[in-house]
């Protein structure tokens, strides 16, 4: 599998480490239902057949979290950006 | 004419008579030549009977001339070079080349296990499943090494190899698979382009199909117009062929394996040249110009030494100038095979007789056979076949039955596309009506086929579909394409009757030859309701042995269509997944074997502590320094018992750069810590360290550390030696991910720094004669970190902190200072006795204190268990804080953190014991928790442990046993605090 860093070019997935679901959002620790929540965000995954976004850390490169797009059927990989938006400190 | 080369024409062939290549076969002195197969060579010398089958031990001959080869499997080379089932028919023959027969005892002419042959009712169909069920015991004891010696293929060499094999990565434009007409037009118009080109065929000489062809092509012979194609490929710099390399996987993105038989070819690799090559090859696009395998037909007697694929006998008589037989009768359906052998007859070969299934067949090939005196049988079928090796056919027609003279037949049933490749990413592939194969279905993005493996038979037109199919990649990565001219060919019709199997016929009629599966196992697996093709294959094992059934798989399913009565596509299609051709476990590892599976990594004192005489012990990619041993010492428990005594009574010291140093900087450093520790650091003042514990969002600990605050906005972190790269890629995600607002960055420096801890009375005198400055109490108390300089001016960073209990400090320098450092601490020591301590005695010294380590933070253990609970803040949230709440987590019955000393002192403690209630018995449901750590004390004289026992620290003095069924021990242990020296502290003030 190729993913297109955005800084360091199309790279060999071995260069990369897998997290994840990218869609989700840490819950609120102050909600009355943080508990629950915090349950759904760590346990609970959909298992998409199609596009998935998720984390893929550039541990062999320039180390940034880019969010990626990757068919789960076919493995094609649609988009890679970076985590931080432009602008963020770096 | 030599007698040793009887079978080979005087002329013609792509090999030199001028390079003779001695070899041998069962230990009998052959010679060949250069340009030859182990198989050609074979049949120069007149040598049919190559081996025994896997499970009847039939007698078995050379049957193709490639890839494909089902028989002819011969262990190569001898002693730990042996190499069990390779292909006679793709081993290129070199001088000394040593080759035995497989599956045979005593000898190949005279097996005793073919006796197997009357064992044929039992071993068919399904016989793994039915016949050897009962007595159960049996099975191990009596059934399954008797099956074993008799199935089976080679052996494999005892010894370590003792080659190398090499990893590579290549990137191109347009990967070319196959240097047959299709692809080397391909390759040529897409390298014409400018386009960057990898051509890979596994034959050792480009040309593929064009080298057994006896026709002109571009006004030259066919070998010919290959051989400049090849070279005008090979002159150019945008491409690389790469000959003796199957390509064997598809992967995503666009990613080739292939294996690159660099040294196959040779009896011994030249020197610092490794055996094979593992490529990874990147292409923007491939073309697959594989070709495509002849299959046989299927009849009684088919797999008698002499029976031989059509194209292979004219493989044989074209390009190795060997007669296969001094008498040829051909068997087919299809007008192709016709010409095969109407140029085999013209090179020099003896045709007599043709029989084809077909009552009708083109006149005018009629008339060319007959022209040359060959008698033609149309509407016949072979049904027997009489000889040791072939000596006879039995062919009925309208008219009857007769016997026919001929030592060599050949078989046609028509053409496969090699289709494997096409399928790997899931594709089926598809019924071709017009040729009766199947043909590709949907590939792999980027992947488009050419010629004969698309299913186009006719070598005019795989010439011109090879151009069409390069340029069109070329143009769709951008390239233009220059006019470009295709020889002209002349195809004839191509014309095919499908025919599978005669039914009818007399004696074992073979469907997979590898695997000893007839037709009549296809019948029985019918029968016995496995008509899935999926079922067929597992119930009859077709197509599952090394060839991939590449000859038999689409007859096994035609024969199963006729009796079901379905269609073929309606049966079922093959699906074929990587790797197309067997890859070696050598190639596969590479150089990652033995010592080198991974890199080592060094610590920056290795060498000072190599000449300290320390012996060495793997943590994680470490090599670390696990004792120093001094004349006398009887045992490492009496070189690490020294070692602590020394710390303890005077000082000592370590290098602890192993551990995760990661430098963070920014306007939010303290927010961010607060935020990713359970404890706070927020108000961490300029010049003090920090003990702090991490969380997974799940609520359990991840790891434990120290962070120093150097500068309002300057930090570095410490982490655990195992857990270093993990939270850093975990802060990374805090920051990038979770909160991007920080002012944060964070930076990796564990190789930048090297780390020496020192420990024990006198570590401050120590300190003192290396550091530049001040390093007083008052200047670096408990926890104080501060940057100065030492040994005159080299940049340092000064920590105190213990993880001995004694007083202690941590020096980190720029690592290519660190052996320069140890040296000087030993210097400055010199007078106290100062001791080079390993990594047990570091162990056993943090067990006495009673801190964690990796056996605690296992991943499993929550703050909580651990006795950090009261420094969990309540005051923020940090990673963790919400699920560490969870009702699981929190419950006051978890087993958690205390320390365990033996009743009995002159008892030892076994890390892993579990622990039991006086009284209770030894069940799961009785565990209180299990010993996690334990050590000799030098400090008390006798074992002590830390653990994690059921509301530990509420049960200080209570006796249970500690309980070890692998060991067979038992014994009674007090729980008592963690922190069996100095439990006030004072020490590590001091
Ligand atoms: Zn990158």
């Amino acid at each position: 599998m190729r993913i297109p860093c955005p800084y360091c070019g199309e790279r060999d997935a071995h260069e990369f480490s897998y997290l994840g679901d990218a869609t989700l959002t840490r819950p609120d620790p102050a909600a009355a239902d943080a508990e629950q929540a915090f349950h759904d965000y760590v346990y609970l995954r959909d298992n998409p057949a199609g596009a998935h976004e998720e984390w893929w850390y550039h541990a062999n490169g320039c180390r940034q979290w880019l969010r990626v797009t990757r068919d789960t059927r076919t493995h094609a990989i649609s988009g890679a950006a970076p985590a931080r938006k432009s602008g963020e400190p770096a | 004419m030599s007698a040793t080369n009887r079978n080979r024409l005087s002329a013609g062939g792509l090999i030199d008579r001028n390079q003779t290549r001695g070899f041998s076969f069962d230990g009998t002195r052959h010679r060949g030549y250069a340009g030859d197969t182990l198989a050609s060579a074979l049949l120069a010398n007149g040598v049919r009977l190559v081996g025994r089958s896997f499970k009847y031990h039939r007698p078995r001959g050379i049957f193709s001339a490639g890839a494909e080869e089902p028989n002819a499997l011969v262990e190569l080379r001898t002693g730990a070079r042996r190499e069990p089932n390779t292909r006679a028919t793709v081993t290129e023959l070199y001088d000394g080349l040593e080759a035995t027969s497989q599956n045979r005892w005593p000898s190949l002419a005279l097996d005793a296990l073919s006796l197997n042959r009357f064992l044929a009712p039992f071993l068919g169909a399904g016989f793994y499943y039915k016949t050897f069920m009962w007595p159960a015991a049996f099975w191990e004891k009596v059934y399954e090494p008797i099956i074993r010696r008799a199935a089976g293929l080679g052996r494999a060499a005892l010894e370590e190899d003792p080659d190398h094999y090499e990893k590579a990565t290549a990137f191109c434009d347009v990967l070319v698979i196959g240097a047959g007409p299709a692809g080397l037009m391909a390759a040529l118009t897409a390298a014409r382009s400018g386009a960057r080109v990898i051509l890979a065929d596994e034959d050792f000489l480009p040309g593929g199909g064009l080298n057994a062809e006896a026709g002109d092509v571009d006004r030259q012979p066919a070998p010919a117009f290959a051989a400049g194609i090849a070279a005008e490929l090979a002159s150019l710099p945008n491409v690389r062929v790469m000959t003796r390399t199957s390509v064997f996987g598809v992967y995503d993105g666009g990613t080739y394996g292939a294996l690159e038989r660099v040294s196959d070819h040779l009896a011994v690799p030249a020197p610092f040249q490794p055996r094979q090559r593992l490529w990874r090859i990147v292409a923007r696009r491939a073309v697959l110009a594989a070709g495509a395998t002849e299959r046989p037909i299927v009849f009684g007697g088919n797999d008698r030494p002499g029976v031989m694929l059509a194209g292979a006998v004219g493989t044989y008589v074209q390009r190795h100038a060997v007669l296969p037989g001094r008498n040829i009768a051909l068997f087919a359906n299809n007008d192709g095979a016709w010409r095969d052998m109407l140029a085999a007859q013209a090179a020099g070969a003896h045709v007599e007789t043709i029989v084809d299934v077909r009552a009708e067949v083109a006149p005018e090939l009629i008339a060319a056979a007959q022209a040359k005196g060959i008698r033609v049988l149309k509407g016949a079928q072979v049904i027997a076949t009489h000889g040791r090796t072939l000596r006879s056919l039995e062919v009925a027609t309208a008219s009857g039955t007769e016997r026919i003279a001929a030592d060599t037949l050949a078989v046609s049933g028509g053409w496969s596309p090699c289709v494997h490749l096409t399928c790997h990413h899931g594709g089926k592939p598809a019924w071709n009506e017009d040729i009766a194969a199947f043909v590709p279905g949907t590939c792999p993005p980027g992947l488009s086929v050419a010629g004969a493996a698309k299913g186009i038979l006719g070598l005019g037109a795989c010439l011109r579909d090879g151009a069409e199919t390069g340029a069109e990649s070329a143009r769709a990565l951008g390239f233009t394409v220059p006019a470009h001219e295709v020889p002209e060919v002349a195809d004839a019709a191509f014309a095919l009757t499908p025919f599978w199997h005669v039914e009818g016929s007399k004696g074992a009629a073979f469907v997979d030859l590898q695997n000893d599966v007839t037709a009549k196992d296809v019948g029985i697996a019918h029968k016995e309701g496995f008509r899935s093709v999926e079922l067929l294959k597992r119930y009859t094992t077709l197509g599952m042995a090394t060839d991939q059934g590449r000859t038999s798989n689409v007859t096994g399913l035609a024969i199963m269509a006729s009796l079901t009565g379905a269609s073929i596509p309606e049966t079922g299609t093959t699906i074929f997944r990587p790797p197309y051709t067997p890859v070696s476990m050598g190639a596969l590892a590479g150089h990652h074997r033995g010592k080198d599976f991974r890199p080592v990594r060094l610590t920056p004192t290795h060498e000072w502590a190599r000449a300290q005489g320390a012996v060495f012990i793997e943590t994680g990619a470490w090599l670390r320094a696990q004792y120093f041993p001094r004349a006398g010492e009887k045992d490492w428990l009496e070189t690490v018992t020294r070692e602590v005594t020394a710390v303890r009574a005077s000082v000592g010291l370590i290098d602890v750069s192993t551990f995760g140093k990661i430098d963070l900087q920014g306007r939010d450093v303290g927010a961010f810590l607060d935020r990713v520790y359970i404890n706070g650091f927020a108000a961490l003042a300029v010049g003090k360290a920090r003990y702090g514990v991490m969380l997974r969002e799940d609520g359990l600990v991840m790891d434990d550390g120290t962070t120093a605050r150097l500068s309002p906005e300057h930090y570095v972190m410490t982490t655990t030696t195992a857990n270093a790269a993990k939270v850093f890629q975990h802060l990374e995600f805090c920051l990038q991910v979770l909160w991007p607002e920080l002012d944060v960055a964070l930076s990796s420096i564990s190789e930048q720094w090297a780390q020496i801890a020192i420990a024990g009375p006198r570590a401050r005198d120590v300190l003192a004669r290396v550091a530049d400055g001040d390093v007083s109490n008052a200047a670096l108390p408990f926890m104080g970190a501060v940057e100065g300089t030492v040994m005159d001016g080299v940049k340092a960073r000064l920590f105190r902190l213990s993880f001995s209990g004694e007083l202690g400090f941590e020096i980190a320098v720029p690592a290519r200072h660190g052996a320069a450092l140890a040296q000087a601490l030993m210097q400055a020591g010199e007078t106290f006795g100062i001791t080079p301590y390993g990594i047990e005695a570091l162990g056993v010294m943090r067990i006495e204190k009673g801190h964690v380590s990796g056996s605690e933070l296992s991943g499993q253990t929550t703050a909580g268990d651990l006795g950090f609970g009261r420094m969990a803040s309540t005051k923020k949230d940090y990673i963790g804080r919400t699920m560490a709440a969870r009702p699981g987590l929190a419950d006051p019955d978890r087993p958690a953190f205390v320390g365990f000393r033996p009743v009995d002192l002159s008892r030892r403690l076994r890390a892993g014991a579990h622990f039991l209630n006086r009284g209770a018995a030894p069940e799961t449901a009785n565990d209180q928790g299990y010993m996690t750590s334990v050590a000799y004390s030098p400090h008390l004289g006798h074992w002590i442990g830390l653990g994690l026992i059921t509301r530990g620290p509420e049960r200080l003095g209570e006796r249970v046993r500690a309980y070890d069924p692998v060991r067979g021990e038992e014994i009674e242990v007090e729980i008592c605090a963690p922190g069996f020296i100095d439990p006030e502290g004072v020490r590590l003030r001091g």
